[in-house]
């Protein structure tokens, strides 16, 4: 296995994980919908897992691994967080588009 | 770490306490376990720290930080009992509380990235919760959710800072990260880039403009206490977590990373200011000023000299202190008008003479009058920027600095210059008054006496 990941040179996997979480940063800043701004933020995060398992291969060094377990995990709270103030909101709002969130200016 | 044990014990028995039926007994129940957790922490301070397991350090830094961090939680319960108290679920809210104070105590004494990022992410989906707590107001559930929405973007960027400097170093470890930053003079591409997105994820935490747009929102929408609670504790471990990241790794390769921390200083104290003048809600004003003085805090990290840190600690301590008297007593007015501009603090001289005192005094100390603790911060900032040589750095503060002079004065002009027409009782709940005594005191205190704070790190 770890034969098979280093035959792809690591800038590939660099360069991916870019590519990956600019599209994740593009969604956030460009998308109106609550929801899949959520799912934009979760790429982010994956780009991130996937260099991280990359530079932990090309290391040889397990603590990128255990790490990305806590990433994960992390994230996973961040989402059911999220989405609870989602349902918050869209009842008193009955919108899930960010549009929405213009009470507080100034 | 008994101080994390401590903690982390105190926020489950508080949520036992819903099932078990203790609810009345659980405040003194809280107080004396913040007391405990206090002692354990200063019973840690040693001239020669162990690291736990390579991840987690209490040497002099983080000793001081989290016992200043404690001492802000203890005051910040006094102050909010009265409001929770009304909620059904005070035990939710107070857990979700020592959660993130936890997050806090852990943000200050990591020795490795991996806690950095646990810590940061324990405290802010627990004040994600709490900004949005007041279910029924829509403007909670507005403030909650950009919070929400911008703090976990922020999140991805650390993230990513982390996994760049993670594949130039080969460790999540700050010592080894220190000497390959050291070793590596001639300037890596890829560790420079994470540097620099470390920074912004940070800055976003710290509410650093050009990073700050949340904020004044966020304080805006949340409920008072919780502003209170995000604008003294939540800034304090955020600033203490960004100096310890870059004081103790990246100090050997600050030229890449320390004229960008100085367009953010420069920025966030003129924008700070300068919003906080064209404000009609004190509460917004004070969110502006969050940000203000989150620029100040940032000059001294600019400088990384020695005496940063106690220049940070100092700072942040007398800066939080203020802010949760001046929220206190916006708590106090707003519920007693409904209102929270300026007009409402108007005439609370003859009404409450002991409220406008100590609004006065804690004005006072934010906008930095000599016998206040925050003129002592400020000055210690300023001797810090001037001993590494950063004039200019210091010429911005002190003008943004007199600009802030304005709007904190205005609060006091309304208080006691304007006409009587308020509806501010003459007298407050006895736990509001103690907590007032106690912050005024201290604010005064501690700048008879700064030495007190300065000499633990």
């Amino acid at each position: 296995m770890n034969a098979l990941l280093k035959e792809i040179p690591l800038n590939w996997y660099i360069i991916l994980s870019t590519v990956l979480f600019s599209i994740g940063v593009m969604g956030v800043l460009f998308r109106r919908n609550a929801i899949i701004i959520f799912m934009c933020i979760e790429i982010m995060l994956t780009a991130v897992n996937l260099l991280t398992v990359a530079f932990s291969v090309y290391h040889n060094d397990s603590a990128g691994q255990v790490f990305v377990f806590f990433t994960m995990a992390v994230a996973a709270a961040e989402v059911a967080v999220g989405l609870a103030i989602l349902i918050v909101m869209y009842r008193n709002t009955k919108s899930t588009d960010i549009d929405v969130l213009n009470r507080l200016r100034g | 770490m008994n101080t994390l044990i401590i903690l982390s014990a105190l926020g489950v028995i508080t949520l036992f306490a819903e099932i078990f039926r203790f609810r009345k007994a659980l405040f003194p129940i809280i107080l004396i376990g913040l007391a405990g957790a206090f002692a354990a922490t200063a019973f840690e301070y040693c001239d020669n720290p162990q690291p736990i397991f390579n991840m987690m350090i209490f040497d002099k830094y983080g000793v001081a930080f989290s016992c200043s961090l404690i001492i802000i939680c203890f005051l910040w319960f006094m102050m909010a009992r009265n409001y929770f108290l009304q909620e059904t679920s005070v035990t939710d809210h107070f857990a979700l509380i020592l959660f993130a104070l936890v997050g806090a105590v852990v943000m200050v004494s990591y020795s490795n990235l991996v806690m950095l990022f646990l810590g940061i992410e324990i405290l802010s989906i627990s004040v994600y919760v709490l900004a949005a707590s007041d279910k029924a107001s829509i403007l909670s559930n507005e403030a909650g959710f950009k919070y929400f929405l911008m703090g976990s973007f922020a999140s991805g960027f650390l993230l990513f800072g982390i996994t760049l400097i993670y594949g130039a170093t080969g460790s999540f470890d700050l010592m080894a990260i220190q000497h390959y930053a050291a070793a590596s003079n001639s300037s890596t591409g890829i560790l420079t880039i994470g540097v620099l997105l470390m920074l912004t994820g940070l800055a976003f935490k710290c509410s650093l403009a050009p990073f700050h747009f949340w904020a004044p929102d966020v304080y805006d929408g949340a409920p008072t206490t919780v502003t209170a609670f995000m604008a003294s504790l939540v800034k304090t471990a955020a600033f203490g977590a960004l100096f310890r990241l870059f004081y103790t790794c990246f100090a050997g390769i600050s030229g890449q990373w320390t004229s960008v921390l100085w367009w953010f200083a420069t920025l966030t104290l003129f924008i700070g200011n300068v919003s906080a003048l064209r404000q009609f809600s004190v509460k917004r004003m004070l969110a502006y000023s969050s940000i203000a003085h989150a620029g100040y805090i940032a000059i001294a990290i600019v400088s990384m000299s020695v005496t940063s840190a106690q220049a940070i600690l100092y700072y942040t301590l007398s800066y939080s202190i203020a802010t949760i008297t001046a929220f206190t007593v916006l708590y106090i007015v707003e519920r007693n008008t409904g209102r929270n501009d300026f007009g409402a603090f108007e005439g609370m001289a003859k009404n409450n003479p002991f409220l406008a005192l100590v609004t006065t005094i804690a004005m006072l100390s934010l906008a930095g009058i000599p016998p206040t603790a925050g003129f002592f911060g400020k000055y210690y900032i300023f001797m810090t920027a001037l001993n590494s040589h950063n004039t200019q750095l210091v010429i911005i503060a002190v003008i943004a600095a007199l600009i802030g002079v304005y709007y904190y004065f205005r609060v006091i002009i309304s208080m006691y210059f304007k006409p009587e027409k308020s509806d501010i009782p003459a007298s407050i709940g006895s736990l509001h008054q103690i907590v007032l005594f106690i912050t005024t005191l201290l604010t005064i205190l501690l700048g008879v006496f700064p030495d007190w704070v300065l000499r633990w790190i």
